[in-house]
């Protein structure tokens, strides 16, 4: 298939001019190349680099971090992009997987706040205070609460009883669609999903983040990035950026290397022990490997696999010397009157989060950035001319700011940069299909998993089956995957030549 | 390596995994679950010890073997035979 190197695409938004060649000095064989730098692909990288094995790590952005990832504009403004909570857990997964240092960062936010017609809260996402809101604010039994918890924690990956979350809900708290917009609207956020998907994805999800809050990494997405990759360098881990991966070579059944073009276009072919995509899995298995490669069953059960939905975004920087007095850290908002799944990616839709970003996000600085996120639908935002583009862009900035004033009367004057993202401009920095934020729906989680079983040394790692998303759910599944690799790479030790 | 020996082995992998959880007395009949906070990545990380350590490989289907310290020492002594102890924690 006919590839041309993505990063000389001409966009408004455009990325970094190149110098030199981002393949210089690479080796003919490694044993493990990794395409794609997102949390799940560095994760893995680092745990079989420090493994003692040879890995390259490709990236076609000029950054490393995938969809962890920041921008920087005139005026000193510095916006994160998925930097808006994640669960405890991440401080295990980095001190186990990066360092105590990047460990010793992760900080829990202070104020998780909901401000919709049907209740206005604010919770630290702890079980306690989450407790305490089921049962006061929204007048349910303790035991009823208790027994929730426990059925999402009694879930089982492997018996899945086909139940929705919606039905989940209803069987707990009925008819109270106030309190299955508390449940779900955040998971929402966090990992695209909705009430139509199976409970058992809610189950993981929710426990893992309703437990100790909602935490952040102090020093701001650029900070973590960069220690991740000093972590990366010490393990050993050759760290290329701008390097496009066209195609991962299969023969005989089996992945043996890439295929890359520098550049300047040319065509590069590395040899590999074994290959990791970090790309979605779309992606890996349609373009990058190729139909061509799979059996037929398994190709007829992959048609089926829905992508997760994409997002839009406004980056809003104030004005050097202004300040914000500290209200939130992350304010889940709508105008709508009841709660319902797919409105939260209506394109012009009444819902939408703020996160605040107070000088505590990069200690030492004195800057206030403010982010609002919304899922978003990839057909509503294609097919559509230059000019239509930019003045949907144009509406959704004007709407966010029209929220953001109920708020904070008066904040556009202490603004003075504001821009937006969509569907597009998630697909153009990450090449995921259809610029999807969260990989795919839980169905896809199977064929990711199992992919070395169709072709042998090839594995998928990344966000993927709604809960293995996010930067805990990709890291971790960064984890899982590298020690199927690390078994496989010992099996090519241990096994006769 | 004798069942001792394992159960130090693994004791000293936790120990490299979970730096905070006091290994000393330990029932090696129960549960490390039940007794220590250690979830589902925390075996895998045990599992990728073995092999790194000592080149053992344990397949998916039998990780349920490692749940207890005494269960460690049972299904990982023939696979142990012969090889020496190695502990990072000492
Ligand atoms: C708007 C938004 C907000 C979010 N907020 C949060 C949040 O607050 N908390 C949270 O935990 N999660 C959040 N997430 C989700 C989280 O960011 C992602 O789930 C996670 O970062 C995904 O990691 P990944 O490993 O799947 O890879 P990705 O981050 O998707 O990275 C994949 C990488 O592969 C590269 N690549 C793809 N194809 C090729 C190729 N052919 N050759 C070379 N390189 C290639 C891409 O350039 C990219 O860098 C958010 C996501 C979005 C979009």
């Amino acid at each position: 298939m006919e590839s041309k190197p993505t990063y000389h695409r001409g966009s408004r938004d455009g990325k970094a001019p190149f110098k030199g060649d981002p393949l210089d000095g690479i080796k003919p064989y490694y044993d493990l190349i990794v395409i794609g730098s997102g949390l799940a692909g560095m994760t893995a990288a680092n745990v079989l680099g420090r493994a003692g094995f040879s890995v390259l790590l490709t990236e076609q952005h000029y950054n490393f971090g995938g969809m962890a990832t920041w921008f920087k504009r005139k005026g000193g403004h510095i916006f994160d992009i998925s930097l808006h909570g994640f669960p405890f857990g991440m401080k295990k997964t980095c001190r186990k997987y990066w360092s105590q240092a990047i460990a010793d960062r992760i900080v829990p936010l202070e104020s998780i706040t909901f401000k919709n017609p049907q209740f206005e809260l604010e919770t630290s996402f702890t079980k306690e205070d989450f407790t305490h809101h089921l049962v006061q604010t929204f007048g349910q039994k303790r035991s009823k609460v208790e027994d929730f918890y426990q059925a999402l924690r009694a879930m089982n990956f492997f018996d899945d009883s086909g139940e929705t979350t919606g039905e989940l809900f209803e069987r707990f708290f009925p008819g109270r669609n106030d309190v299955h917009r508390l449940l779900m609207e955040p998971i929402s956020y966090a990992n695209g999903s909705s009430l139509a998907d199976p409970a058992i994805s809610y189950g993981i999800v929710f426990s893992n983040f309703m437990n100790k809050g909602v935490y952040t990494y102090s020093g701001g997405t650029d900070h973590f990035i960069g220690q991740c990759k000093r972590e990366l360098k010490k393990s050993g881990v050759e760290l290329r950026n701008r390097v496009q991966v066209a195609r991962i070579l299969v023969q005989g059944g089996r992945a043996h290397g890439i295929e890359a073009i520098d550049s300047q276009g040319q065509r590069h072919t590395i040899e590999a022990g074994c290959v990791l995509s970090n790309a979605n899995l779309k992606t890996t298995i349609e373009r990058l490997v190729g139909p061509q490669h799979f059996r037929p069953d398994y190709l007829e059960g992959f048609s089926k696999v829905r992508l997760n939905n994409s997002s839009t975004q406004v980056y809003m920087g104030l004005r050097a010397g202004e300040e914000l007095p500290f209200t939130t850290d992350l304010q889940f908002t709508s105008t709508r009157e009841r709660f319902d799944s797919p409105s939260l990616c209506d394109k012009h839709g009444e819902s939408r989060t703020f996160s605040y970003y107070y000088p505590k996000t990069r200690p030492g600085s004195d800057r206030y950035t403010i982010v609002s996120s919304m899922n978003a639908n990839w057909a509503d935002w294609t097919g559509l001319s230059d000019a239509e583009y930019e003045a949907d862009k144009q509406r959704l900035i004007e709407d966010t700011l029209c929220c953001l004033e109920r708020s904070h009367p008066g904040i556009r004057s202490k603004l003075d940069h504001i821009e937006a993202a969509t569907p597009r401009t998630f697909e153009f920095y990450t090449q995921h299909a259809q610029g999807s934020s969260f990989g795919t729906k839980f169905e896809g989680l199977a064929y990711s998993m199992n992919l070395s079983e169709e072709i042998e040394g090839l594995y998928h790692a990344g966000s993927v089956g709604i809960i293995m998303s996010g930067w805990l759910g990709a890291a971790n599944y960064g984890v899982i995957t590298a020690n199927k690799v690390d078994a496989f790479l010992h099996s090519l030790v241990n096994s006769p030549a | 390596m004798t069942s001792e020996e394992i159960i130090t082995a693994i004791k000293d992998i936790i120990a490299t995994i979970a730096p905070d959880e006091e290994l000393v007395g330990l029932d090696t009949a129960v549960p490390l679950r039940d007794q220590i906070e250690l979830d589902s990545m925390d075996f895998l990380d045990i599992v990728m010890e073995l092999r790194k350590r000592y080149g053992v490989q344990v397949p998916e289907a039998e990780y349920g073997e490692l749940n207890t310290l005494d269960g460690c020492a049972r299904y990982l002594a023939p696979k142990l035979e012969g090889k020496e102890l190695k502990l990072v924690n000492a």
